[in-house]
Formats: structure tokens, C-alpha cells, sequence
């Protein structure tokens, strides 16, 4: 029993990388209507942004957590600002073909520098040791970050449903004409929702990099795998996203424990059973 | 929304005239390699990636989908022929049968589930379908994990043509690219093809007008796949190995960069694609991974200022269809 425990979890902390992940893809492609391939990149950038403060400028782990997605946010909307902004207008696969070529350009950097080894990520003090539940031995630091990612994912959640600002936003992604005809600056706007899903993207990054090691291509497959996520639960729903996200982490995690040959193409299998039931996805409209 | 290929120009006898020259030239030109000193070796995989480039070009290109995951269909052909050669112990041609069946059932498969999406989701399923080969051929016995199925016999083509000879296997591989080109270009030019250009340009239209969409679309997936699989068991018997990274997500994003680069929807623009592409893995190969950096470079490039690619410029140029 004590091994499905530490499975689930497992799969929970999975589980919340999916969410963060498909939580910031899906607000992107809600208003830029890019699929934005570069998010396993950026989510990468993350965990080296949190590595070099704390090996280059000796800033520990709880500022990483708050400067970091700030940095790469702050990358990203460069990048919206130089690149992703000339392709409005132009069909959707060029945005996908331009954040692939994003995320090469990224990973490669980082490979030639770093290889394709994992650089180790000390656990902050605060967070070392675990805990007896009495059923299981609880890492602290597993146990803050599904915690922390779900408090994260409602706040995003949040802001984006309940939030004049978040009005806005759903405003804009409906018909972004109108909503600049009543003095929404809306390109703006653009670039700041592509620096928050970008955020969330390096958030998920610093989460991981105690946990999984620091690799230039931990977020490559990652992608991957997010993306059938997304095509699951469909981008329609925030809400859909995360329990979606955290679902599939939970299913990924039992195969560890049950099946472990395919826990590796579980998720695909489970979007291959959805699109043959509902091809619009669990929450989707149709695209 | 603009379409993703400039497609004003109309298809007319004079146009199926320049394209006849253009292919008599590019054929004439491939017969003339083992004549000129090039190494057949880089020729021979730049035609299957051609082939491979050409394939994945009438989805996009004509259809209007995007797989990211063609690589699926290069790398099971390739295992199966590997496979049915090495094991089975086959002769070529039975071989590259074996390979073109396999990659028919698998787009058949494929092809039913990703279909039901389109635009965006359609590229997003692909690319997870080929991941999920991925990790089934990581494991399967049959394909040796990490190292491949190697050391594959050539054998001799309908018992005459000893295909470890490079000039022959480079004769036979220029036979089936040409043949396969041919039958792209007929599809493309068939009442099929212009249906299918008429989906990719107002699908709602199409669908008014009486035509099953979907059926359109399944079909030129399964026939862009089964000539991928085409491609990959022709690869087998140049590279005569099979691994893991015809298999790859990578894999996959190099076939859009070759079309990209020659120009989607273009009939020779994945052949050039794949010369350029192959060419520069060759030459910077000693670079390591700075060869990755500089195909996001070309990809960011082609998509920000070069969308019509280097073929579909000069088409445009000329006001032809090319």
C-alpha cells in the first residue's frame, strides 16, 4: 500500500505540472489563438532561472519562486512583442510552426552549454524531511508543491472568472474589435496575458527543479504530453483545465502502480478513448 | 484568414506544362549524380526525405492539415522492412511491401482518431499519436530498444539488382522517389486533389456543396502516410538500420521545416526542402547542437518573412504554378 501511496503522489506532483501547464496554454491560445509550442522550453527556462540565482547570485528558492517566472515572463512577452505579434491574422499553424521554432532555438542554447544531464537543485531548508500520515511517509516538499500549484491554479482561475481585469480578458478573447472600441488597450493586454501563461509555465519550472533535476530537455516531452492533455480536456474551461491536469496525473500515477509498462503512454491512450467518445473533449466546444 | 499557400494561380495546361519540364529536368539531373562525383550516400537520403517531405506536403499543402507526426509513419515502415529483411529474411521488394502495409494500417488507425479534430488539435493529436510509438517501440522486442535493428541485408531487388552495390541501390531508391513524386503529382492534379484543395479552402463550402469532407480528409491522410511509410522503407536499405529517431518528435518537426523551406503546397518545394535541409546537417554536423539551434533560426525566418518558401517564391515570381 505504502508503494500506491507514494505513486499517487507522484502522480499529483504530475499531475500539477500538467494543470499549471495546460492552465497557461489554454489562456494564451484564448487570446492569441497560438498554441504555444515553446512552453516546455520556457518551463525549462524557469528551472535554470531558479538554478542560476541560486548558484550565480546566491538568491535562495522562495525568491526563484516569485523572480523567476517574472524573468521568463518578461522573456516571453519580448518574444510576443518581436515575433508572435505579426502573425495575427495569419492562420493558427503558423503561430505552432513559430513557437517550435522558439522552443529548438531555447533548448539548443541551453544543450550546448549545459549537455543533456540534470544539474541538482538543493530542497530549501524550510521544506527538508517529511512527515508520518500514518498511512505514508509524506516528503514536505511533495506535499507543498501539489498545494501550492492548486492555490496557484484557483488564484489563476480567479483572476481570470471573477476579476474586472479577467472580464476583460474573456471580453477580448470574444471580440477584441469591440472591447478596443471602448478604450481596452488591447494589443497590451495581449502581451501581458502571453507573460502570465508564460509565468505560470516557469512557476511550474521552479516547482519542479528540487524534484526532477535541472535539464535542458525536461520540457520537451513534457509538451507533449501536456498537449494531449489539453486535447482531453479541451481549452475551453480554465477549471477544466486544471482538474483535467490534476486527473491525469492521479491516472498516471495508478499505472505506475498497477502497470507500470505503460505508464509512460497512458495519457495517450486515454486521449485516444476520448476522441473516439467525444471528439470535442471533456469541456471543449467544437473547434 | 489568410490560407497557409498562395494558391491564386490557376492550374491550367500551360502550368501542367512548366511542371512536366520541371520534373524531366529534376529527373534527368538526379540520373546524372552517380556520373558527377557526389556522394551517393547524401543524395540517397536526401530523396527519401524528398520523398517523405512530399508525402507530408499534400496533407498540408493541399488539405490544409498539419500532422507533427509523420515520423510515425517513416519509422514504422522502416521497423517492419528492417524486420521482414532481417528476420524473415524477405527479398527487397517483398520488404518494402511489408513496410508500405504496415504504415497503411497504422494511418488507417491514425488517421480515423485524428481526423475528428481539426486546425490546431488536429497537429496536437498527431504529435501525440507518434509519441505514443514512441514509447511503444521503446519497448517492443522486436525493435531493440535504444539500439535499433541493425545490420540489415540488402539483398538483391527481384533477384537481379544487388542492391549493396551503391550505384544500383542508388538507381532503384531514384526509381521509387520518381515513382512516388508521380503519383503525388497525379493525386494533386486529380479531381481528388482539387476537392481536397477546395476543403482546404473554405471547408463549410465544401461541405454545402454536397462533398463528405471527412472522407476527403481521411483519405488523403492515409494516402500521405502509406508514401511516408514508402520513404521510410526505402530509407532501410540506405541507412540499413532502423532506430528510434525515425521515430522521433524531432523527426517529425524536421519534415515541416523542409517543406516550410521549399514551400507548402509547392510540388518541388519539399524535394529542394530536403536537399537544403539534409546538405546543412551535413556540412555543420561537427557544430553539435548548434545544428537544432539553427533550425529553430530557419523555422522562426521562414515563418516571420519567408512563408512562401523557396519555390513558392519563385513561382510567384513567375507567375506559375510550380
Amino acid at each position: 500500500m505504502q508503494a500506491l501511496y507514494a505513486q499517487l503522489l507522484v502522480g499529483l506532483i504530475n499531475g500539477s505540472f500538467y494543470a499549471l501547464l495546460s492552465l497557461g496554454l489554454a489562456v494564451i491560445f484564448g487570446m492569441l489563438n497560438i498554441i504555444n509550442f515553446a512552453h516546455g522550453a520556457l518551463y525549462m527556462m524557469g528551472a535554470f532561472v531558479a538554478y542560476f540565482l541560486l548558484n550565480l547570485g546566491g538568491i535562495n528558492y522562495w525568491w526563484a519562486l516569485l523572480l523567476a517566472p517574472i524573468i521568463v515572463g518578461i522573456f516571453g512577452m519580448i518574444l510576443e512583442r518581436t515575433m508572435l505579434q505579426w502573425l495575427t491574422g495569419l492562420d493558427h499553424l503558423y503561430g505552432l510552426l513559430l513557437t517550435f521554432g522558439i522552443a529548438l532555438i531555447v533548448q539548443g542554447v541551453f544543450q550546448n552549454y549545459f549537455g543533456s544531464s540534470g544539474l541538482p537543485y538543493a530542497i530549501p531548508d524550510q521544506l527538508k524531511g517529511g512527515m508520518n500520515l500514518g498511512f505514508m511517509f509524506l516528503p514536505i516538499y511533495r506535499g507543498w508543491v501539489v498545494i501550492f500549484s492548486l492555490v496557484v491554479c484557483i488564484a489563476t482561475w480567479f483572476l481570470i472568472e471573477k476579476t474586472r481585469l479577467g472580464a476583460y480578458l474573456r471580453a477580448a478573447t470574444e471580440n477584441p474589435t469591440l472591447v478596443r472600441a471602448f478604450g481596452v488597450n488591447v494589443p497590451r493586454m495581449i502581451t501581458l496575458t502571453y507573460g502570465l501563461g508564460v509565468g505560470l509555465a516557469a512557476l511550474a519550472g521552479v516547482l519542479s527543479a528540487p524534484i526532477n533535476q535541472v535539464r535542458p530537455l525536461m520540457g520537451a516531452d513534457l509538451i507533449i504530453v501536456v498537449f494531449a492533455v489539453v486535447v482531453i480536456g479541451g481549452m475551453g474551461s480554465i477549471m477544466g483545465s486544471i482538474i483535467t491536469g490534476f486527473a491525469l496525473g492521479v491516472i498516471e500515477g495508478l499505472t505506475k502502480y498497477f502497470y507500470p509498462e505503460a505508464s509512460n503512454t497512458v495519457v495517450f491512450v486515454l486521449m485516444v478513448l476520448v476522441l473516439l467518445v467525444k471528439p470535442t473533449g471533456l469541456t471543449g466546444r467544437a473547434a | 484568414m489568410t490560407t497557409l499557400t498562395d494558391d491564386t494561380l490557376p492550374v491550367t495546361p500551360r502550368a501542367m506544362r512548366d511542371e512536366m519540364i520541371a520534373f524531366v529536368l529534376m529527373a534527368l539531373l538526379l540520373a546524372s549524380v552517380p556520373f558527377t562525383g557526389v556522394y551517393p550516400f547524401f543524395v540517397m537520403q536526401a530523396l527519401c526525405f524528398a520523398l517523405l517531405a512530399c508525402a507530408f506536403n499534400l496533407l498540408i499543402g493541399y488539405g490544409g492539415l498539419l500532422s507533427f507526426g509523420h515520423a510515425m509513419f517513416l519509422g514504422t515502415a522502416g521497423y517492419c522492412c528492417a524486420h521482414a529483411l532481417k528476420v524473415w529474411a524477405l527479398p527487397p521488394e517483398l520488404g518494402i511491401l511489408v513496410g508500405i502495409a504496415a504504415a497503411f494500417v497504422l494511418s488507417l488507425i491514425t488517421g480515423y482518431i485524428s481526423i475528428r479534430r481539426q486546425g490546431i488539435y488536429f497537429s496536437m493529436i498527431t504529435l501525440a499519436l507518434s509519441q505514443l510509438l514512441y514509447f511503444i517501440y521503446l519497448q517492443a522486442p522486436f525493435t531493440h530498444g535504444e539500439d535499433g535493428i541493425q545490420g540489415i541485408p540488402q539483398g538483391r531487388m527481384f533477384g537481379v539488382f544487388d542492391l549493396s552495390k551503391p550505384t544500383v541501390l542508388y538507381y532503384v531508391v531514384l526509381v521509387g522517389f520518381l515513382a512516388g513524386f508521380l503519383l503525388i503529382f497525379r493525386i494533386i492534379n486529380s479531381p481528388f486533389g482539387e476537392v481536397l484543395k477546395a476543403i482546404r479552402e473554405n471547408e463549410p463550402r465544401a461541405i454545402s456543396l454536397g462533398y463528405r469532407t471527412d472522407q476527403y480528409k481521411f483519405l488523403a491522410f492515409v494516402l500521405s502516410g502509406t508514401l511516408a511509410g514508402f520513404a521510410g522503407a526505402l530509407k532501410v536499405f540506405v541507412a540499413q538500420n532502423a532506430s528510434l529517431t525515425d521515430v522521433h518528435w524531432s523527426m517529425s518537426g524536421e519534415v515541416v521545416l523542409m517543406t516550410l523551406v521549399g514551400g507548402l503546397g509547392t510540388i518541388f518545394g519539399p524535394v529542394v526542402g530536403a536537399f537544403a535541409i539534409i546538405a546543412m546537417q551535413q556540412y555543420l554536423a561537427g557544430f553539435g547542437q548548434w545544428v537544432t539551434v539553427i533550425q529553430g533560426s530557419i523555422f522562426v525566418v521562414c515563418v516571420l518573412t519567408f512563408r512562401r518558401g523557396v519555390i513558392g517564391e519563385i513561382a510567384h515570381y513567375f507567375r506559375r504554378s510550380l
